[in-house]
């Protein structure tokens, strides 16, 4: 009786968890089968798979490419520089400036930590107008462009995202112990030696929680390059070409969602290599933010 | 380290530093004469580097310490400071003077300030906006809660079920938006047309569209609340569960008396991420309907931007109609609701937790 029970809520929850999958994972078919068909079969049958094919697809793929308002390589380039750029960066100055804040008990760094740990509430909407009249300000004045310009945007990102990191790079230096420096120290280590060659080495774990929550945030945002970019500018990012590109084809629905599935797909790989890492860093991200 | 050395390394950093002096001094000369040159960036950069560089070769064994401090600290100091800290100072000055993006010609005081709480449609944004974040809070974290319950159960496949929820989590909200502008748009009204005869879209009314960003929400982020769920449900004992069981405590009673109380902090990040994260929400706002919907009657004007949640009704007055001044007092006011609601979430959270 006990057993049989359990074999039944066993195929229930298994039902269960099957029809969600489904429903999460529909709008991605969706996706697929319509980015496989002309205009005209969306509107007249958007679900089924009548009239998709392969040829139409790259056909669709082909258009979306080529199109002088999305230009993806052109995009998904930029993306990957600035984006991988902004990482490198972050980790590297988070983590030195992380563990200056750590091992200083002064004055200084606890009002530099707590500034940093107040700031994460501001919202991006209250700096971006100020932030562009001073980036495009001080880009005239000094001759170099801070706007349309990759520099620019990754300083942005280096400021918009130091907090986290060195709050999240925080808490993992302090657990370790500080005789592991001393003792560097004493081997005769410089102050930047045993950071580089003690300490670095060990952040290895939650550089890559902070450098995985950066990612996925600097490459799917929308607002901060949107207005340091410009729509129709040289340099954009994925997610401004597909504005810009939805903004100049209204209805196209078989091109937008092929550009839609341009945009997905580099993601979606990623995951399936990185499933692991990606979910625990996002999780460690949470817990510790 | 010999005496040659550190006089080779002294004479080197000296070099080094007075060049840098130079290039920099002679770049923003350059700045502050207003010539055109393009060499005065580079200039500046250059000599910026040499000035680290020189700074970090000093051979003196006592500030040596003090300044790889400066040196470790200034790049993120320094780009944390002109993105954040100076905009935001200047940005609230900015509410009070008649600033057009360029340039400002009076301070006006409280005047923005008192236009925003004359103006109908961003009142409507207020309220819209906390609507949206109390039925979002509460849909994503019952929803993710229950996924949570679903995938700590010993089932076959669990890791791919896990995954698939997250899945959409890692879709930004503008390709989300418009992917799900197309499902409501065609395949939800073709079965709507075909099932009570109804030919508009979900996204035409207000009423539906504000459900239809709720459901694209919950979509996108319920699997990513629950994989932290998960993980408070995994720091619960099995044996404090097996001792529940012996002693007869039913599966609901275990639910109620055990895990939710033992998971109270996973709670409160929970929540304070789905509060924070829902109250900025722009993307999906901006592909799915940006903003549009017809409100009849609200404080005895008619409305157009039924759906328009406040970070978006910040965008649009700012960049759209241009109204830079207005749209940052707007957006001060944001800040001012968001820090309030986090700090009163974050006191009962607490309060709660200890209370269980």
């Amino acid at each position: 009786m006990h057993t049989k029970e359990k074999t039944s809520s066993v195929v229930i929850k298994l039902v269960i968890a099957i029809v969600i999958a489904i429903y999460v994972l529909f709008p991605f078919f969706l996706v697929v089968i319509n980015s496989m068909k002309p205009t005209e079969a969306i509107t007249s049958n958007p679900i089924g798979l009548n009239d998709a094919s392969f040829g139409q697809l790259i056909q669709n793929l082909n258009d979306v490419i080529n199109n002088t308002h999305f230009m993806f390589w052109h995009a998904f380039g930029y993306s990957v520089i600035i984006t991988v750029v902004s990482l490198v960066l972050l980790a590297v100055f988070g983590a030195m400036a992380a563990w200056v804040i750590c091992r200083n008990k002064t004055k200084w760094s606890t009002v530099i930590y707590f500034t940093f740990i107040a700031s994460m509430i501001i919202p991006f909407q209250v700096v971006m107008l100020p932030l562009i009249s001073t980036f495009r300000d001080t880009g005239k004045f000094i001759g170099i462009p801070l706007l349309q310009s990759v520099p620019g945007i990754v300083f942005a990102y280096l400021g918009f995202g130091g907090a986290m990191t060195v709050f999240i790079l925080n808490g993992f230096i302090k657990g370790i112990p500080y005789e592991l420096e001393e003792a560097a120290s004493i081997d005769g280590c410089r102050p930047e030696q045993t950071f580089f060659r003690v300490i670095f080495p060990l952040l290895t774990p939650v550089i890559t929680t902070v450098t995985i929550l950066n990612g996925m945030w600097i490459w799917n945002d929308y607002l901060l390059p949107s207005m340091m970019l410009g729509q129709n500018g040289l340099v954009k990012t994925l997610p401004v070409a597909v504005q810009a590109f939805v903004g100049s084809y209204v209805k196209q629905w078989n091109l937008i969602l092929a550009a839609a599935l341009l945009a997905i797909v580099p993601i979606v790989i990623l995951f399936l290599i990185a499933q692991k890492q990606i979910m625990n860093g996002m999780i460690e991200g949470a817990v510790k933010g | 380290m010999g005496n040659e050395n550190v006089g080779a390394r002294r004479i080197c950093s000296i070099l080094m530093l007075a060049i840098g002096i130079v290039l920099a001094v002679r770049g923003l000369m350059l700045d502050l004469s207003g010539s055109g040159s393009e060499a005065r960036g580079p200039m500046l950069i250059i000599g910026m580097v040499l000035l680290y560089f020189g700074l970090y070769i000093l051979p003196t064994m006592r500030y040596h310490r003090a300044i790889i401090n400066i040196i470790f600290l200034f790049p993120l100091l320094f780009a944390f400071l002109v993105t954040v800290i100076i905009p935001l100072v200047l940005g609230i000055g900015y509410s009070f003077t008649d600033w057009d993006g360029i340039r400002v010609r009076n301070v006006v005081g409280f005047e923005n300030y008192a236009k925003i709480f004359s103006q109908p449609s961003f009142i409507w944004s207020i309220v819209i906006t906390f609507l949206f974040v109390v039925v979002n809070m509460i849909m994503v974290n019952l929803v993710a809660f229950l996924l949570a319950l679903l995938c700590t159960s010993k089932l076959k496949g669990m890791g791919f079920f896990r995954a698939s929820y997250f899945l959409p989590n890692l879709i930004g909200g503008i390709v989300l938006g418009y992917i799900w502008q197309f499902i409501f748009s065609n395949v939800v009204t073709k079965m709507t047309t075909a099932l009570f005869d109804s030919r508009y879209s979900m996204l035409s009314e207000t009423k539906t569209a504000f459900i239809g960003i709720i459901i694209v929400y919950v979509w996108q982020y319920a699997g990513y609340i629950m994989l932290i769920y998960i993980t408070g449900l995994n720091t619960v004992p099995g044996d404090v569960i097996e001792a529940a069981a012996i002693d007869g405590a039913s599966p609901m009673q275990t639910l109620f008396n055990i895990k939710i109380p033992m998971i109270a902090p996973t709670i409160t990040i929970c929540t304070f991420l789905t509060l924070t994260s829902a109250f900025k929400q722009f993307d999906v706002n901006l592909a799915l309907t940006n903003g549009t919907g017809s409100v009849a009657d609200f404080m005895g004007s008619y409305l157009t931007n039924g759906t328009e949640m406040l970070a978006l009704n910040i965008y649009s007055t700012a960049v759209i109609e241009n109204k830079y001044a207005f749209g940052e007092s707007k957006a001060v006011l944001f800040f001012i609701i968001l820090a309030v609601v986090s700090i009163i979430q974050v006191r009962v959270s607490n309060k709660k937790e200890v209370e269980l």
